[in-house]
């Protein structure tokens, strides 16, 4: 076990694309970090510099206080789950775990006391004898996993392992991989697209976009502490709601200008905050839970405004609305018994003390 | 084109037709199909037919112009054996045996490797390197044997059967490296990064992945091979004169063929018994055979 | 955790020396080596060969004195060499054109039967392909023999003269012609069935409901999906029938009166029988620039083919 350290790390591929662009991330032992980001963000590419699969252009990466810029992946005593599980066809599941060490040639009972106690892990005990083509998605998931842990790496790498189950295989596995991780403790890297994945398994999530780090944090801080536009937009669901606002100096307290001639007020413990940008155009970010139908809280800084609410879905357990300010969709949580109906005048209550101001230019979060 | 090679009815108002009409066209179209197939079977099989009877048959029933060619009427084994107990048959096929062995063996590790090499490990002229071994393929053995025959005779090889394992690879390694390139490509590269993380070296992830992944691929390659070499004719031909040198393709007739006497009966017992092995390897490996056939235009 | 048995070093093994890129530069060797023995086997046993014909032909017989083309033009010149052109042609085509044909009849009431009588007939009719055809010619010649034919009995049943069909040029055209089909229809037959089976049935689902008959489907589904195998195919099998040597040489050896020669069985003839070396390579590389087209149209459909595929 060990702490994983890039620095400063790019990937330039051949024909000049630049995947990653410069990152610096600090793993801690045992820790269990997630890497988040839209589709072609350059996950996958740190992750498999991290394994030694692609040549780090520049910066270095170390494992356990080792620079492994130089050394082969078979050296650096780390294990991957990859997408499709890349089981080798034509082994058992019990050859498929015992491979690595077979190769490294541990003795026989030492690979077979390894093996099960990793098929102990994950119930599979019974599959030991079947080929992979005989196993269902969420079985051979379970193998991919056992390979990596019959190991016992320093590191554990997954790329998206969870994509390729159906949903609700997924978050069984969710748990599943929470759970073994848990149990052996080994630091972790976990590639995904999905936020949802990202903020249940994480410790630590990394939000990157076009090739570069947005955010660090553990999930809840990146909920309610987002820094940046697009880390509010991508983390939470349904997603943030951006509306432009102009930020006014009222009588004694700041006011937002919605369109629309909405008007809210901004938290007093705020105004000190926000003064610089007064008599700027910014963008409001409020997340749908937090604009919601009006209820009896006693909560400071509440504010209201009519909307008519244009798409109603009823989800079972809350209501989502949406309308529009201007162009600009909005989404709100209501209370699946407050009575919604496309094109009816309703108050709705706005939590400011969750609000976020966003400078639409630098794209950060005031 | 007959309507039967159509498996769905020609109904030009298909709005509107009944379950019946459907079901009799389709059986209609069955029964021509089936016509087809059985005219084409008779085509496809009477040579190999006649082959059998006659060889079945004595010389004296084989000469008797007044009997059904067709048929045999008093059959007999006399010509298998007199192959099998005489004459230079079985030296032939031994030869046979031995050359196709060697010639598979070498094409399979040549091709193996080369194969591996142009699937997965890019290298300065590798794509220009496949492209060269296909064009290989496409070259015939009638274009470069006069050449070949010079300068197998200045290595003072003419009329050795060895001369045939070091030619035959020339058309068996480009085809087996060309439908094992796309075999190899097939197999997704995470499982080599995965044998890559568990420790493997190129020789292992060749070794316990590639070839025992590749299997159905390898296999095809090596029926192919065995084909080309058991059924090769102009080189022997053209490179063995002593009957104790030659290959069954051409030991038959030069054996069996005495200036104008054919022993028809023999030759064709002789020719029957050289066409088995190729016929019991597609029997028993159809699916394979097919494969490897086909790879070559579907596959890359 | 970590539980490393005793007297495992190599789970741990020290860095190798040098870099991830020296390694790429080690794998490239590596690579290079691996294909050492097809660089080798091409380049000593086609690639040099060929040049050597290149030289061989172009010298006098005794192979003492250079004379440019001169073997060339001699043979453009000679009746009997132009009537091998010719017959390459006439051989070729024909047969592939049969082949085509028949290939592509029997592909497709093959994929009308049900699977299971699918396989049976298949393997019935790809026969004649797996028979060395050195051998099947053996049986063919049989049925052909002068006094003997089997083929001449059974017309003789339905009161038909006997057929001269190896004695007389133009019936031992169509009966090297008829035995080169025998032999390669099945190859189209089942390459055309493999190309069939590739045309997802959601097309004709589809083309069905938008109400085309049978053979609308054939004309504007079938033909332009299989467009592309159907020209390598014939391409392919343009090189491999022109350069035919098994049939004719054991049919008819070239007879009657050199009418049913090849280049192959020509060359072979000239250069190995005759002992006129240089005249043999000038025939054989005759072939060449025919082949060479060909060899660049297949080329170019195998590469779009595999850019589909990858599309
Ligand atoms: N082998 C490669 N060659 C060139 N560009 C690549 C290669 N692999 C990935 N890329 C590019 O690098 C970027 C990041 O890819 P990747 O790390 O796979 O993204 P993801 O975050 O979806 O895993 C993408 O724009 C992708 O197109
Ligand atoms: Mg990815």
């Amino acid at each position: 076990m060990a702490q994983v350290s890039l620095r400063k790390i790019v990937k330039e591929y051949e024909g000049g694309v630049q995947a990653v662009k410069g990152v610096d991330l600090e793993i801690e032992d045992h820790e269990f970090v997630v890497l988040v980001g839209p589709s072609g963000c350059g996950k996958s590419t740190t992750l498999r510099m991290i394994a030694g699969l692609e040549e780090i252009t520049a910066g270095d990466i170390a494992i356990g206080g080792r620079v492994v810029n130089d050394i082969p992946p078979r050296d650096r005593d780390i294990a991957m789950v990859f997408q499709n599980y890349a089981l080798y066809p034509h082994m058992s599941v019990y050859e498929n775990m015992g491979f690595g060490l077979t190769l490294r040639k541990f003795p026989k009972d030492e690979i077979r006391r390894r093996v099960e106690n990793a098929a102990r892990i994950l119930d599979i005990g019974n599959l030991l004898d079947r080929k992979p083509k005989a196993l269902s998605g969420g079985q051979r998931q379970r193998v991919a996993m056992g390979r990596a842990i019959v190991r016992d790496p320093k590191v554990f790498l997954f790329d998206e392992p969870l994509s390729n189950l159906d949903a609700k295989l997924r978050v069984q596995m969710r748990t599943e991989i929470k759970k073994v991780h848990q149990t052996v403790r080994t630091t972790t890297v976990y590639v995904t697209h999905d936020q949802v994945e990202a903020m249940t398994l994480a410790d630590r999530v990394v939000v990157m976009n076009h090739g570069v780090i947005e955010q660090v944090g553990p999930p809840q801080d990146l909920y309610h502490h987002p820094t940046t536009r697009f880390v509010a937009g991508f983390i939470g669901s349904p997603a943030m709601n951006f509306i432009p606002a102009r930020l006014e100096q009222g009588s004694g307290a700041l006011r937002l200008a919605l369109p629309d001639n909405i008007a809210l007020p901004v938290p007093p413990e705020r105004t000190q905050r926000y003064t610089p940008y007064v008599g700027r155009d910014l963008l409001l970010g409020i997340r749908p839970e937090h604009l919601t139908e009006v209820k009896a809280t006693g909560k400071q800084n509440i504010a209201t405004f009519e909307a008519a609410p244009e798409v109603v879905e009823p989800m079972g357990m809350e209501t989502l609305i949406h309308f529009w300010i201007q162009g600009a969709e909005i989404c709100a949580k209501l209370d699946p018994a407050v009575p919604a109906e496309p094109g009816r005048k309703m108050t709705l209550a706005v939590d400011l003390n969750q609000m976020h101001l966003i400078d639409p230019d630098s794209g950060r979060v005031l | 084109m007959s309507g039967a090679t159509v498996a769905q009815p020609a109904d030009s108002a298909p709005i509107y037709h009944k379950a019946g009409s459907l079901r009799r066209e389709r059986r209609r179209a069955l029964i021509g199909a089936y016509i087809a197939l059985a005219v084409f079977v008779v085509f496809f099989l009477t040579p190999p037919f006649h082959m059998l009877m006659t060889s079945l048959k004595s010389s004296a029933e084989i000469a008797d112009l007044s009997g059904n060619p067709w048929i045999v009427s008093r059959p007999t084994l006399e010509n298998y054996w007199a192959l099998l107990s005489q004459g230079s048959y079985l030296t032939h096929f031994v030869n046979s045996v031995m050359v196709t062995v060697c010639v598979v063996a070498i094409t399979m590790v040549i091709s193996t490797f080369a194969a591996f090499a142009l699937a997965r490990m890019r290298f300065w002229g590798s794509t220009a390197l496949a492209t060269g071994v296909f064009l290989t393929y496409l070259v015939p053995e009638t274009l470069l044997f006069i050449p070949l025959f010079q300068t197998i005779g200045g290595l003072g090889m003419y009329n050795n059967l060895w001369a045939m394992v070091l030619l035959y690879p020339t058309l068996t390694v480009p085809f087996c490296t060309w439908i094992m390139i796309g075999y190899f490509s097939s197999i997704p590269k995470e499982l080599d990064e995965a044998a890559l993380i568990d420790g493997a070296n190129h020789f292992q992830m060749l070794w316990k992945i590639f070839i025992p992944v590749a299997l159905p691929g390898i296999l095809a390659a090596t029926i192919f091979a065995f084909t080309v070499s058991w059924a090769q004719f102009l080189y022997p031909l053209a490179f063995l004169v002593s009957s104790d040198q030659m290959v069954l393709t051409v030991g038959i007739i030069s054996d069996l063929i005495r200036g104008d006497t054919f022993q028809w009966g023999m030759i064709m017992a002789g020719a029957l018994m050289a066409a088995l092995p190729p016929l019991l390897v597609y029997a028993f490996l159809m699916d394979y055979y097919i494969a490897g056939l086909t790879a070559g235009a579907t596959k890359g | 955790m970590s539980s490393l048995p005793p007297g495992i070093p190599a789970a741990i093994a020290p860095p190798r020396a040098g870099t991830l890129q020296r390694l790429a530069r080690r794998r490239s060797t590596l690579a290079f080596l691996m294909t050492l023995p097809l660089i080798a086997l091409i380049g000593s046993l086609v690639i040099y060969p060929f040049f050597y014909a290149l030289y061989l032909s172009m010298l006098n017989k005794r192979m003492t004195k250079f004379v440019g083309i001169d073997n060339f033009t001699f043979l453009l010149g000679r009746e009997t060499f132009q009537m091998v052109i010719w017959q390459s042609v006439i051989f070729a085509v024909g047969a592939v054109v049969a082949k085509a044909i028949i290939g592509f009849v029997l592909a497709h009431v093959l994929h009308a039967l049900p699977d299971k009588g699918q396989r049976k007939w298949r393997g019935m009719l790809l026969v004649p392909w797996v028979i060395p055809p050195a051998i099947s010619t053996l049986a063919w010649w049989w049925l052909f023999d002068p006094s003997y034919s089997a083929f001449n009995w059974a017309l003789a049943g339905i009161g038909a003269g006997p057929v001269p069909w190896l004695g007389e040029a133009n019936w031992a055209r169509f009966a090297v012609i008829l035995v080169n089909v025998w032999y390669g229809a099945p190859f189209f037959m089942i390459m055309y069935l493999a190309a069939l089976k590739s045309v997802p049935d959601q097309l004709y689902e589809a083309s069905a409901i938008d109400g085309a008959t049978g053979l609308q489907k054939l004309r504007y589904v079938t033909l332009p999906m299989m467009r592309n195998i159907i020209s390598i195919t014939v391409l392919f099998s343009l090189i491999v029938t022109f350069a035919n040597f098994d049939i004719v040489r054991i049919l008819t050896n070239g007879g009657p009166q050199d009418s049913t020669h090849v280049f192959g069985t020509y060359a072979f003839q000239v250069g190995i029988q005759s002992g006129d070396i240089p005249l043999g390579a000038a025939v054989s590389l005759f072939m060449f620039p025919m082949l060479a087209v060909f060899a660049i149209f297949i080329l170019r459909g195998v590469s779009r083919r595999s850019k589909e595929m990858a599309g």
